[in-house]
C-alpha cells in the first residue's frame, strides 16, 4: 500500500513547480529573492564551483532549476541561427538533453547581447522559451518539441536589429509574449497547449527589453504589469485588456520588482506603485530620483529596496519610504541583475566577478567575490541551495562544497 | 526505404488529404503530414504536436524520411522535422545503436534536396563518425548551401596559410581565389581579401558581393515627427527621372550618384548635408539576362522602403538601432530586361553622434547570396560568381 501511495504521489508531483525551483526570470515570483539557505557566502573558486560545463553557444539568459535539472538556451552558428536549448543535471552538469532549431526571425542583435537572451519559463510540466528572433519553442521536460511559433514569420515587422530580450512570463495559463520594438510592436497571449494566440494587442512602437510582472491579488487574480516607455500597463492574462496604466514613463531596460501589492518601477528613477485590494488601479506611494537603477533591475527585499546604478554603486532604501539609507560601491559594471538569499545579495559583474553583499551590516558589506574570468551578463538562479550563472561559453553551479 | 516510397506517394497525393487507414506507415506518413501542414501563427500546432509524439518514437531509418519531408516545407515545418530527427537521433545513439551513414551520406550528396536538410545530414554525420565527415568536406566548395561550403572554404584557407608560411606564395594566392570564389560569408571574405592583399594582390569586395553602386537621389523631403515614412511624396508616383518634385524648401529633382565605397554604402549626407527630419529617394535601374527569382538584400539603419518595378516590396520605420551586409533579405522576381528599384530612406529627428547616418547598401543575389549582376552596356556580364 505504501508502495502504491508513493507511486501516486510521484505522479502526482509529476509536472508541479517544487518550492525552491527557478522557473523562469529572476525566479518563480519574477523578483529575484530566493528562500534558499545555505549558499556560500565568502566565495572561493577552488572550493565553490560545484561544476562547470562548456555551452555549444551564446547567450545571457538565465539558467532554470527544476528538480535535478538545470536548463539553459543559447545560440551557436556562424549567423547565430543555431537555437539551442539543453537539459543539464543539476548534480554533476552532465548533459541529459541537446536540442537545436533553426531560427526562423532575424538574428541581427548587438555584439555584446545574443540571440539567447530572453529567459525561458516552466509551469513544470513544460518548458517555453524564447528567443531574440522571436522564435518561440514549447518542449516536455524530457526535450520532445510539442509546438513551436515563428513570431517574426507572422508579424515581418516585429524584429529588433539591436536584439530582443523580454523573457517570457506565465499568468494563469497563458503565455504573455511582450515583443516590443520601433515597428510592429505588440504583446501576445499564447495558449499554453497549442501556442495559438488568444489575444494580441498593440503597443508602443518602441525597442523594449524589459520582462512583465504578473501580481495576483488578494482573491488570487492575477494581472500582467507590463513595463514600457509609456509607464505601467496592467493587463487582464485571459483577454490582454487594460485595467489600469501608469503613464508617467519607465525605462525601457531594467525590469519592475513586485514585493506584495507594491510595484517598484524604474521610472522617474525609482517610483512605488501601491496596486489597490481589488487591483483595479493603484496609487502613487513614493519616488525617488536617487535610486535610478541602470541596466540591473531592482529587488525588494524585507524592509528595504536595492537598487544598482550604472556606475557599480548598489544603494540600499527604506521600502516604505524610498529614503536612501546607504550605498555601496561594488565592481561593475552589471548587465545582469541581483539576487537576494538568506540576507545576502549575488550579482556578477560584466567581468565576470560574483560579489556577494551581507545584507545585515549597518551599511552593507562586501562577504565575498569570486573572478570567473569571462563576461557575465545573466541574472543568476538559485535552487538546491546552489546558484547557477551562465556565460556565452559555460555554465557554472557554486555551492558548498557539502551540498555536492 | 519504406517510409521514403510512403512519403513520395503522400506528397504527390497532396500531403495527405485522405482517409488513411491504421497501418504503422499510414500513421507515420499522416503525421509527417501533420508537420507540414503547420501554418503561421500556429494553426495546426496541435495535430503536430500529437505528430511529434508519434514520430519520435520511430526508429532510425525513418531519418532520411524525415530530412526528405524538410523539402520544401516552411519554416514551421522544417523546425518540426528536425525535433523528431533530433529526438530519433539521440535515442539511437543513447541505445548504442548504428546510424544510417549511408543513406545520410546519400541525401547529403544530393542536390535536388533543400540546403537546410541536407546542412544537418551533414552534421549528423560529423556526430556519427568525424572521420567521413572530414573526406566530405573538400566536396562541398561550391554547394548551394552556404553552411556547407563554409567547411570547405574553412579547409582551404587552412592550406593556404600554411602555403604562406612555406614561402609558396604564389599557390597561395590561388587557393585564396579558389576560396574567395566559393565564399558567401561575410567574415570569411574579409579574412581571404584580407590576406591577398598582404599578397599583394586585387581584390574587388563591390564586384563580389554585387553592391549596386550607381544612383539617382532626391530629396529632401521632410519626415517631421518622423510622418514621412507613410507619406506619399513624388517619386512614389512618378520615378521617371526627368520629373521635378516639392521638396522641404523648393523643387528638387533627380541627381546622378556613384558611390565608390566598397561595400556599396549609398550616403544621402553626401549630396545634401547632415539633415535632421528628412526623406530621401534612390532609384537604379538593374537589368537582368532572365526573367528569375532573386533577393535583394539590403542594409540601412534608417526607416525605408524598397520597390520593385513600382510595386512595395517591403518597408520598415526602425531608426539607428543597427546596419549590416544583408541585414534584409527580399525574395523578388526580376524581369528580363530593365528593373526599376526604387529606395526611400528616412532621417529622424535623433542628435546623437550615432544618428549622423543617413544611408544604405544594395545588392543583387540569388539564395546563396551569390551576386547577380546588372548586364553592362556591352552585356558581358551576366551573372559572375
Amino acid at each position: 500500500m505504501k508502495k502504491h501511495l508513493l507511486i501516486i504521489w510521484l505522479v502526482v508531483l509529476a509536472g508541479r513547480v517544487l518550492a525552491g525551483d527557478w522557473t523562469g526570470f529572476r525566479g518563480p515570483f519574477g523578483n529575484g529573492v530566493s528562500d534558499e539557505v545555505g549558499l556560500p557566502v565568502k566565495l572561493d573558486i577552488e572550493k565553490h564551483i560545484a561544476w562547470k560545463v562548456e555551452l555549444p553557444g551564446k547567450g545571457l539568459s538565465s539558467p532554470l532549476v527544476m528538480g535535478n535539472r538545470v536548463f539553459v538556451t543559447a545560440s551557436g552558428g556562424t549567423r547565430q541561427d543555431r537555437l539551442q536549448i539543453l537539459c543539464l543535471s543539476s548534480i554533476d552538469g552532465s548533459v541529459i538533453w541537446h536540442r537545436q532549431f533553426w531560427a526562423m526571425g532575424s538574428t541581427m542583435c548587438h555584439s555584446k547581447t545574443s540571440i539567447a537572451a530572453p529567459t525561458p519559463v516552466t509551469d513544470g510540466a513544460s518548458l517555453f522559451a524564447i528567443f531574440s528572433s522571436n522564435d518561440l519553442f514549447c518542449l516536455d521536460l524530457d526535450g520532445k518539441l510539442k509546438w513551436l511559433r515563428g513570431l517574426t514569420v507572422d508579424y515581418p515587422n516585429a524584429r529588433n536589429s539591436l536584439g530582443m530580450a523580454s523573457s517570457l512570463v506565465l499568468s494563469s495559463g497563458v503565455i504573455v509574449a511582450q515583443v516590443e520594438n520601433d515597428s510592429e510592436s505588440f504583446v501576445a497571449g499564447l495558449d499554453k497547449r497549442s501556442g495559438r494566440n488568444l489575444w494580441k494587442i498593440n503597443r508602443p512602437k518602441s525597442a523594449n527589453w524589459t520582462t512583465a510582472t504578473v501580481h495576483k491579488s488578494k482573491s488570487g487574480k492575477e494581472q500582467v504589469l507590463l513595463q514600457s516607455g509609456k509607464g505601467i500597463h496592467a493587463i487582464e492574462p485571459d483577454s490582454g485588456n487594460v485595467v489600469w496604466h501608469y503613464s508617467d514613463g519607465a525605462s525601457t531596460i531594467p525590469s519592475s520588482a513586485l514585493k506584495g501589492n507594491i510595484l517598484y518601477v524604474p521610472s522617474q528613477g525609482l517610483t512605488a506603485l501601491k496596486i489597490s485590494e481589488d487591483g483595479k488601479s493603484f496609487t502613487q506611494k513614493w519616488r525617488s530620483g536617487r535610486l535610478r537603477p541602470g541596466t540591473a533591475s531592482p529587488l525588494a527585499y524585507r524592509n528595504h529596496i536595492y537598487s544598482l546604478n550604472n556606475a557599480g554603486v548598489l544603494a540600499c532604501a527604506d521600502i516604505d519610504s524610498g529614503k536612501r539609507l546607504w550605498q555601496l560601491r561594488l565592481d561593475g559594471p552589471f548587465g545582469g541583475s541581483p539576487i537576494v538569499a538568506g540576507n545576502h545579495l549575488y550579482v556578477f559583474s560584466e567581468e565576470g566577478v560574483a560579489q556577494v553583499v551581507d545584507l545585515t551590516a549597518p551599511e552593507g558589506d562586501i562577504s565575498g567575490k569570486m573572478d570567473l574570468g569571462e563576461m557575465i551578463q545573466c541574472s543568476p538562479a538559485v535552487a538546491n541551495g546552489a546558484l547557477y550563472v551562465r556565460s556565452n561559453s559555460r555554465i557554472w553551479k557554486i555551492a558548498r562544497k557539502t551540498r555536492l | 526505404m519504406k517510409h521514403t516510397r510512403i512519403l513520395l506517394a503522400l506528397l504527390v497525393t497532396g500531403l495527405g488529404n485522405f482517409e488513411f487507414g491504421i497501418s504503422a506507415d499510414d500513421e507515420f506518413s499522416k503525421s509527417v503530414a501533420a508537420l507540414r501542414n503547420v501554418g503561421s501563427e500556429g494553426e495546426g500546432n496541435l495535430a503536430a504536436s500529437q505528430a511529434m509524439e508519434y514520430l519520435s518514437n520511430s526508429g532510425k531509418e525513418a531519418i532520411p524520411t524525415l530530412l526528405s519531408a524538410m523539402d520544401g516545407a516552411n519554416p514551421f515545418a522544417a523546425n518540426y522535422l528536425r525535433g523528431a530527427v533530433e529526438v530519433i537521433f539521440n535515442k539511437t545513439l543513447e541505445e548504442g545503436g548504428s546510424l544510417p551513414l549511408i543513406e545520410l551520406g546519400e541525401f547529403l550528396l544530393n542536390k535536388s534536396h533543400d540546403t537546410k536538410p541536407r546542412a544537418m545530414a551533414f552534421d549528423l554525420i560529423r556526430r556519427t563518425d568525424a572521420g567521413v565527415a572530414n573526406r566530405l568536406i573538400p566536396g562541398l566548395l561550391g554547394d548551394p548551401s552556404v553552411d556547407l561550403r563554409r567547411e570547405a572554404i574553412s579547409r582551404l584557407l587552412i592550406q593556404a596559410s600554411d602555403l604562406v608560411k612555406e614561402n609558396k606564395k604564389q599557390a597561395a594566392v590561388l587557393i585564396y581565389r579558389q576560396a574567395l570564389d566559393a565564399a558567401r560569408d561575410l567574415d570569411q571574405i574579409q579574412t581571404i581579401s584580407s590576406e591577398l592583399r598582404e599578397l599583394g594582390r586585387n581584390v574587388n569586395l563591390t564586384q563580389h558581393f554585387g553592391f549596386l553602386t550607381n544612383w539617382n537621389l532626391v530629396g529632401p523631403f521632410h519626415n517631421k515627427d518622423r510622418a514621412g515614412f507613410d507619406e506619399v511624396f513624388g517619386p512614389e508616383k512618378n520615378f521617371a527621372l526627368d520629373t521635378e518634385y516639392k521638396g522641404i524648401d523648393e523643387n528638387v529633382t533627380w541627381k546622378q550618384y556613384a558611390t565608390d565605397d566598397e561595400y556599396g554604402m549609398v550616403d544621402f549626407n553626401e549630396p545634401y548635408g547632415a539633415l535632421k527630419e528628412v526623406t530621401g529617394y534612390a532609384r537604379t535601374t538593374f537589368i537582368s539576362a532572365s526573367d528569375r527569382p532573386a533577393e535583394l538584400r539590403l542594409g540601412c539603419k534608417n526607416a525605408w522602403k524598397i520597390w520593385l518595378n513600382g510595386k512595395l516590396v517591403f518597408g520598415r520605420d526602425e531608426y539607428h538601432r543597427g546596419m549590416r551586409i544583408d541585414q534584409y533579405k527580399l525574395p523578388v522576381q526580376l524581369n528580363k530586361g530593365p528593373n526599376i528599384i526604387l529606395i526611400k530612406a528616412c532621417q529622424n529627428e535623433q542628435k546623437e553622434e550615432w544618428t549622423v547616418q543617413w544611408q544604405f547598401q544594395l545588392r543583387v543575389c540569388d539564395a546563396t547570396g551569390t551576386a547577380i549582376h546588372s548586364i553592362s552596356k556591352t552585356g558581358s556580364k551576366v551573372a559572375v560568381k
